[in-house]
């Protein structure tokens, strides 16, 4: 593989000029300085007890995410291009999907094969025909792009259930800021703070009833989740009550939450799960984190679920290989973000193509996230390899495969001094009844170890701050 | 002929709930071969019934409780004028494509077992149609028809072919599941049959066939349902269907169903026996 395209210094040794400051500063700032202000980033971490959970390794019930202090620089010119981008395809995200669950005119058109909907686990037939509040969907979006040479981001992945990473993004913000005053003091960057009070005017825009003073609450499922540590938190930020299921209750088709004051109507619902757990009395019936009655409130119009029911339909890895195509089928444009080629191993002329180049692929579970269950073929030893093999012929539908990407790099802070790790960014896109709105930025995953290509935080990727230059 | 129902559901609360919630799929719809004239729902203790229609189409109603509640009773009660379609369900609230109901879910998942018995018989039989009768055929053969206990939700497909008996819902589950693993829509539907005596709440499948539409098949009685039949919803199985749902704000699941139904038509009462025998429901040997 060439070498990837390196966001700070040019194939010739130059420095790009966004990053020139920063390069300055790295260079005359003493190693050890820099390895200082590292270990009290990750001590304050601590502090704050800033955990992610990881599934399926032992000892290792919370664990810190890695912390990169070198901040990650976008231009003003390459975020407005990339705002747009992500604007245009979170609309078309949402007509997809008030499509899927109404007219179905996306189907009948052809656009989608029928399958992929009617098929899709993700899919909720309870959501067919069912208005909802000012016909949004996914309220807030995480919209994976990655980067690839000065001038293409394509969209990786889209994120169109309960996305997290955001208070990554705030709390990497709040220490770099207390850490490096001097750094900010000579670049202008765009803020993020305001995402607390976007989110939160974005979710009481959505309320079902005009309720002027609409009541929000988060909904978790509990301490044991991957992200209780991030529900809690933007609880905290946004001023509203977190609640697990059993602090809500129905009654006559209007969701109550349990006060010392007695019941007080809650009107918008921020959920931080998963429909199967939502309602025992509509989806699993075993399920003790949900609120029985939910879905008949939901229905009935009297609350506002964001993001809404059944909004995996539009963001498995299999639909993601038609978004040009639904994007240009609702809006009528061209998309401003590019899609990553895909294979669809469900095709079986696809299926033959990705068998015979596993080697120089990316194979991916349709449904997967976190990074589990995925081939990267050039990291891949043999065994691993047929061993892939056998699960993308036994259920070829479930898979899709694309090219290497040379993800971009930038500089990151290791043991051995600056040096470029690949890396990504998922932009949070908030969409209200009022307004579209974007923090500039987002979070910035990074891969810390040497030549990985894989960024999630499950599998041992960083984070950096991300500055958009307001100038 | 005109089928009078009684169907009266108690779920208990062991300990005492202070709220329950419940969801009824237990209102019939009309549609050819089947016109209800007379329809109600009785709830005790007092409450709120607030009526909606599910995704599929069927008449759902909920309503929540709140106070010392040890049990939920609900009786539905009613008559119906029914024509025997030969199986043949038309003009129903239909809200998908037949497309959709080719989706597995978990309790209609095929194992091993069920594919084999289905690749078994399309390779014996071609035209559709005789392909589903003898799906029915081979199910009513090798499992068993048992009374569903009261309190015990349906067991997936897998399970009821495995031990070669099952109630009249696991039934259904593996006739959903295999027709759909031959790429048939299939799905599960409730209702009742007057034809026994006593005559009860049961549950049974219903396949799409091209040229024709949905067709009913009970393979716990081996027949294509007729004029004793009543169907009360459709879903994708049992879990969609069920005619009552509730739960209580005390997390611990305790709740206990009871069903008593009667079916009879009015002034027919002696006849039944005769009509059994006369078989004639497309009873299929």
């Amino acid at each position: 593989m060439a070498r990837a395209f390196d966001e700070m210094s040019s194939d010739d040794g130059s420095v790009r000029k966004a990053y020139e400051t920063l390069n300055r500063w790295l260079t005359n700032v003493p190693h050890d300085v820099l390895d200082h202000r590292r270990k009290e980033a990750e001590f304050i971490f601590r502090r704050i007890g800033i955990t992610f959970a990881v599934y399926g390794e032992q000892n290792a019930q919370e664990r810190l995410i890695p912390f990169d202090i070198v901040p990650r620089i976008i231009t003003k010119d390459e975020w407005t291009r990339l705002a747009k981008g992500l604007e245009q395809r979170v609309k078309a995200l949402n007509l997809y999907i008030k499509d899927v669950y109404s007219k179905r005119e996306v189907l009948r058109a052809g656009i989608v094969p029928e399958e992929l909907v009617y098929q899709n686990p993700a899919f909720r037939p309870e959501m067919n025909g069912q208005a909802v509040p000012h016909d949004l969907y996914v309220h807030i979006a995480g919209i994976d792009i990655v980067r690839t040479d000065p001038d293409t981001f394509y969209v990786l992945e889209d994120n169109a259930r309960t996305p997290s990473g955001v208070s990554y993004m705030l709390e990497n913000r709040e220490i770099m800021l207390r850490l490096f005053p001097e750094l900010f003091s000579l670049h202008r960057v765009a803020p993020v703070e305001n995402y607390a009070d976007d989110l939160l005017a974005t979710l009481r825009s959505l309320s079902p009833n005009g309720a002027h003073e609409p009541n929000v609450a988060i909904l978790t499922p509990g301490i044991y989740n991957s992200a209780y540590y991030e529900h809690s938190f933007l609880a905290d930020k946004l001023g509203v009550d977190l609640v697990e299921g059993r602090d809500l209750f129905v009654k006559d088709n209007i969701v109550y939450m349990r006060t010392t004051e007695g019941p007080k109507r809650v009107d918008v619902i921020y959920r931080r799960l998963d429909d199967d757990f939502l309602d025992p009395l509509a989806f699993r019936p075993d399920s003790v984190l949900g609120v029985p009655g939910l879905m008949s409130a939901y229905k009935a119009g009297n609350v506002t679920l964001t993001n809404a029911v059944g909004t995996g339909v539009a963001d498995d890895k299999a639909v993601y290989s038609y978004m040009p195509e639904i994007i240009k089928f609702y809006l009528g444009e061209e998309p401003l973000l590019a899609n990553v080629p895909t294979w669809r191993c469900r095709e079986p002329d696809h299926l033959k193509y990705v068998l015979e180049h596993l080697e120089e692929l990316v194979v991916k579970e349709v449904h997967g996230s976190g990074g589990y269950g995925m081939l990267v073929g050039p990291k891949s030893d043999k065994a691993q390899i047929e061993a892939f093999r056998a699960k993308l012929k036994h259920d070829p539908a479930n898979f899709i495969a694309q090219p290497t990407l040379a993800l971009s790099t930038c500089p990151t802070l290791v043991d051995e001094g600056v040096a470029p790790r690949h890396v990504d960014l998922r932009p949070f896109v908030l969409s209200g009844s009022d307004k579209v709105r974007i923090v500039p930025g987002g979070l910035t995953r990074v891969a810390m170890k040497e030549g990985s290509l894989v960024v999630n935080s499950s599998q041992g990727g960083g984070t950096k701050d991300t500055w958009v230059l307001d100038a | 002929m005109r089928v009078r129902v009684r169907h009266e559901i108690t779920h208990r609360f062991e300990p005492v709930a202070r709220h329950a919630i419940a969801t009824l799929r237990l209102t019939p719809r009309s549609h050819v071969g089947q016109h209800v004239l007379r329809w109600a729902l009785d709830v005790t203790p007092d409450c709120r019934l607030m009526a909606e229609e599910d995704a599929f189409g069927n008449i759902v109603h909920t309503f929540s409780v709140e106070g010392a509640i040890d049990a939920i009773t609900v009786i539905a009660e009613g008559d119906v004028d029914t024509q025997d379609t030969t199986g043949v369900v038309a003009g129903g609230a239909e809200r998908f494509p037949p497309s959709l109901f080719l989706r597995q879910t978990s309790l209609a998942e095929p194992d091993a077992a069920i594919a084999a018995l289905a690749a078994r018989i399309a390779k014996d039989v071609s035209e559709p149609l005789g392909r589903l009768h003898a799906l029915m055929v081979a199910i009513h053969k090798g499992v068993a028809e048992v009374p569903a206990a009261p309190d015990a939700a349906a067991a997936p497909a897998a399970k009821a072919l495995a031990a070669g008996k099952g109630t009249s819902a696991e039934l259904a589950h593996v006739f959903v599941s295999a027709a759909r693993a031959l790429r048939v829509p299939a799905r599960q539907v409730s209702g009742y049959a007057a034809l026994e005596a006593p005559a009860a709440f049961r549950e049974w499948a219903e396949a799409h066939v091209p040229g024709i539409g949905w067709v009913g098949f009970d393979c716990g009685r081996n027949l294509c349902p007729t004029d004793d039949y009543v169907r009360l919803a459709a879903g994708l199985d049992s879990q969609a269907v069920a005619p009552m749902l509730s739960t209580g704000s005390i997390a611990r699941n305790t709740a206990v169903a009871r069903d008593f139904f009667q079916a009879a038509r009015p002034g027919q009462g002696q006849q039944q026996g005769q009509r059994q025998q006369q078989g004639r429901g497309q009873r299929q040997e």
